[in-house]
């Protein structure tokens, strides 16, 4: 492998590890905060990516109003189905919620089918995106993967200063670990939980639309990347951020090179990384921290 | 009254049955009869160890596979080899997958079994090993045979519903006994506090994992017995939509009972068969996802101890 | 005054040095202590001072960052949890572990189960075993459980838990009893009979007590030791410890 070709894999490892990242920061903040697994949340990402192909004829080159726009229907969206369902499920023990999420699950590819169809739809990249830059003699490096990659750690990094900067973030870090002393300093932890749930459901939809053009859009997208999500979180670590984001990049690193290097077998690497992380240290590679 | 004899009737009418059965519901007593082993095999998982596992659905398609590829297009092989076969591959991946998944608890177990699921899926999916999304067929059914006497064809519909019945008959009875045994009353303080039972002594990864592997032995019986009668396999069989449907059987029937098991899977057969029916939905049946979707959500807000529960609370007893 | 470093009789469970960090706070700070049969051997401290992770420690559930456990002659000090206390280490809990859905009897029964052979004999009913009903029932006989067997055990009093607790720890045959609280939130009565038993158990084992009931404490222990920030202070029979400055002065404005 040339060089040049071993810098494009990377950047193509880093990009999808940082996508993979905004989907399971959501999921790990929403589990290690309100302690609900969620096995929607891959819907989310799938909702994202169809918003991104209806919105995109009315948006046109508006690439960046477009996500604003589809992050604040997201997070309404959010919101209203914290208020609505999840919130029920904060108490049920986990089978219960594992069975209620799934069933929401058949309730959004249904919608989606209804609504939208069953077909795999394009994205394109807004023209000042497209194109790329030249890598090498024969390469050439998509502008649109550089804006999705400095898209996502712009938003790691906003993330990280509301977590630790921010008087929410103090409050979701105390929600965090103990529940009742938040409630019993006056905090409204239902709007807190609220507002967590909004976020995680922006940042996953958002990765969807930004994933969109990459990946295209096609029904099953919501499945296959939630489970990557759950291998994340379990190497990372149940609501660790920082986990979230070093296991985000293993299994970017893990899956670009395997299909390199392992053609038709490269599915089944992330979970062989899984297996040795189960072995080596079964919590996660980070303890809960933010 | 004994607690056996409900059974025991239920099985001898499922083996007069034949008689007066069209074909077309004869084989549907055959599949829901499957999926109750299959539904069986997770309540010893879920309902007796409280494991909750939503990968299920690997064991049932590497026993599946195992049958159909083990027996390639070299004639009708033996069941007497083809069936342990089939069960112990799938025991196999049960230990690995067991091995790594009981190190971890609660939302870590449920997500790791699902992720491993989903690598055996990828395997028979995208590799050479199983012949990619369209699956494989099944050329011949499996035999008892010593020199000419064949004793059993699985290719003949009456030998197949009674060899479907004898598993389902054997898997109830046998867990009947795990459950009254040492090892199943283990199991059982394990499920309420795992804590306590390592300080009374009890090496509980091991009694956790024979569970495990148990479970997914029974579930490679099932796999048998859905590719001899779909005569073929694919992909979409581990997939964790299976792992889904399996456990929701066991949660609509209620956990916690062998009968709940097999209630559950003919509940959530009969369910699917209604919402996908044409001639009773019209146009609503092409979108039965949803309508299946908001029953489960309204079945698990309203009714969370599923049918066996709605049994206790009609009679207002308080049933153990 | 008994020097435990010169005891005569070796201590059937013992620790040399124990120490628990987490991260930069250290729970339990070079903790040495011997725990002999014939004794009930108490453990005092305020809250925070480390007690229940060093019971933590001698169980098995929490691992030592440094020192050594050694019982019956053996280095436990890597032992899984299981293994000690099939090895006769047993231990109740502050905070009530019995299976409230299960007979008082069948509570006692699992517990005696986990030292039988032959767990994969499925075969065999687990009601019908001879052996652990034999060992629950004597179990239960001590603890004045006796006349409950047959109830489910979420519906006995909180003292009738506590019984129980204490019940199913019998049910493993230990020769050491590490009690976390047994006497926690019991009434006058209650704590009475338990005195009694405890009074009784510790003809045949090494008892460990952790308790905050001061009263109580005085007058059943034939040792005290008190723990304060992770730390043995002083560690004696009960006249000496009441007399010691250094209690005294941990102790100062909390009374007993």
């Amino acid at each position: 492998m040339d060089f040049a070709t071993f810098l494009v894999q990377c950047l193509n490892a880093v990009q999808y590890g940082l996508l993979l990242f905004l989907v399971a920061s959501g999921l790990t903040l929403i589990f290690g905060i309100m302690g609900v697994i969620n096995l929607a949340h891959g819907s989310f990402y799938m909702i994202g990516a169809y918003m991104a192909f209806v919105l995109a004829p009315y948006f046109g080159d508006w690439y960046l109003t477009k996500l604003m726009v589809g992050v604040l229907l997201a997070a309404v969206f959010g919101y209203l189905l914290e208020w609505a369902f999840f919130s029920f499920l904060y108490q049920r023990e986990h089978l219960q919620q594992v069975l209620m999420t799934y069933a929401l699950i058949l309730v959004f590819e249904e919608l989606r089918s209804m609504l939208v169809g069953n077909d795999v739809h394009g994205v394109q990249a807004p023209s000042w995106l497209g194109g790329g830059f030249k890598l090498g003699e024969l390469m050439s490096y998509p502008w649109y993967r550089v804006f999705a990659s400095v898209a996502c750690v712009v938003l790691a990094l906003a993330l990280y200063w509301v977590v630790n900067r921010t008087r929410l973030g103090m409050m979701i870090r105390a929600g965090a670990s103990n529940r009742d002393m938040v409630r019993g300093l006056g905090i409204d932890i239902q709007r807190l939980y609220r507002i967590v749930f909004a976020g995680g459901v922006a940042l996953a939809a958002l990765a969807g639309m930004i994933a969109a053009p990459l990946s295209s859009v096609y029904p099953g997208m919501g499945g296959s990347v939630l489970i990557i999500c759950f291998v994340v979180v379990v190497i990372g670590g149940i609501g660790s951020i920082t986990g979230a984001l070093v296991a985000s990049l293993l299994v970017g690193f893990v899956d670009t090179f395997g299909k390199v290097f392992f053609a038709e077998y490269s599915g089944i690497g992330v979970y062989l990384l899984m297996a040795v992380i189960l072995v080596w240290r079964p919590e996660g590679l980070m303890k809960r921290s933010f | 009254m004994r607690p056996w004899i409900v059974p025991v009737i239920a099985a001898l009418l499922l083996a007069a049955l034949p008689a007066v059965l069209t074909p077309y519901t004869q084989d549907l007593v055959v599949k829901i009869a499957i999926y109750a082993v299959f539904a069986l095999s997770l309540e010893l998982l879920v309902g007796a160890a409280g494991l909750v596992s939503l990968g299920h659905a690997a064991f049932l398609g590497i026993g599946a596979y195992v049958t159909v590829m083990a027996t390639g297009d070299g004639g009708a092989a033996s069941a007497l080899w083809l069936l342990p076969a089939a069960m112990g591959a799938a025991a196999l991946y049960a230990i690995f997958v067991g091995a790594l998944s009981l190190r971890t608890k609660g939302v870590y177990f449920i997500m790791v079994t699902l992720a491993f699921a989903q690598m055996a899926y990828f395997v028979f999916h995208d590799t050479k090993l199983g012949g990619g999304s369209d699956g494989i067929f099944l050329y011949s059914k499996p035999v008892i045979q010593f020199g000419k006497t064949v004793l059993l064809d699985l290719d003949r519909k009456a030998d197949l519903y009674y060899t479907v019945l004898a598993a389902l008959v054997g898997t109830y009875a046998l867990l009947a006994l795990i459950n009254r045994s040492r090892f199943g009353h283990a199991l059982a303080g394990i499920r309420v506090n795992e804590q306590r039972m390592r300080a009374a002594g009890f090496a509980t990864y091991g009694y956790k994992l024979a569970a495990f592997v148990i479970a997914g032995a029974l579930a490679g019986l099932a796999g048998f017995l859905l590719a001899v009668k779909d005569g073929a396999v694919n992909p979409e069989l581990l997939s964790w939509h299976e792992s889904g449907a399996v456990l929701l059987m066991i949660i609509l029937g209620g956990i916690g009972s062998l009968r709940g098991a097999v209630i559950g899977a003919v509940a959530f057969t009969l369910l699917k068969e209604l919402y996908q029916s044409e001639a009773l939905l019209g146009p609503l049946a092409a979108h039965w996802q949803l309508t299946l979707g908001l029953t489960i959500i309204a079945f698990v807000a309203l009714l969370p101890k599923g049918l066996i529960g709605l049994k206790a609370r009609l009679s207002g007893g308080a049933h153990a | 005054m008994r020097d435990p470093k010169t005891d005569a009789t070796e201590p059937l469970l013992r620790s040399n040095l124990l120490t628990r960090r987490f991260g930069g706070l250290t729970a339990v700070n070079g903790v040495t202590l011997g725990f002999h049969v014939g004794e009930v051997h108490a453990v005092i401290g305020t809250n925070g001072a480390g007690k229940s992770t060093l019971i933590n420690m001698l169980s098995g559930e929490m691992p030592a960052t440094s020192g050594s456990i050694h019982f019956d002659g053996h280095d436990i000090t890597d032992w899984p949890q299981p293994q000690r206390a099939r090895a006769g280490l047993g231990r109740s809990y502050q905070r009530t572990t019995i299976f409230p859905e299960f007979s008082v009897l069948e509570n006692c029964r699992l517990c005696a189960q986990a030292a039988l052979p032959r767990a994969w004999a499925v075969w065999e009913s687990a009601q019908h075993c001879e052996a652990s009903l034999a060992t629950a029932r004597e179990a239960l006989e001590r603890a004045g459980l006796s006349d409950d067997a047959q109830r489910s055990a979420g519906t006995l009093s909180h003292g009738g838990k506590r019984q129980l607790e204490i019940a199913m720890c019998l049910a493993t045959k230990p020769r050491v009893l590490l009690l976390d609280e047994p006497l926690a939130g019991m009434g006058a009565e209650e704590t009475e009979r338990m005195l009694a038993l405890l009074g009784a158990l510790k003809q045949n084992h090494a008892v460990l007590l952790v308790e905050h009931d001061m009263d109580a404490v005085f007058r059943i222990a034939d040792r005290i030791t008190v723990m304060v920030n992770g730390e043995v202070i002083a560690s004696d029979a009960p006249a000496a410890i009441r007399a010691n400055r250094d209690v005294q002065t941990a102790y100062l404005g909390e009374g007993h």
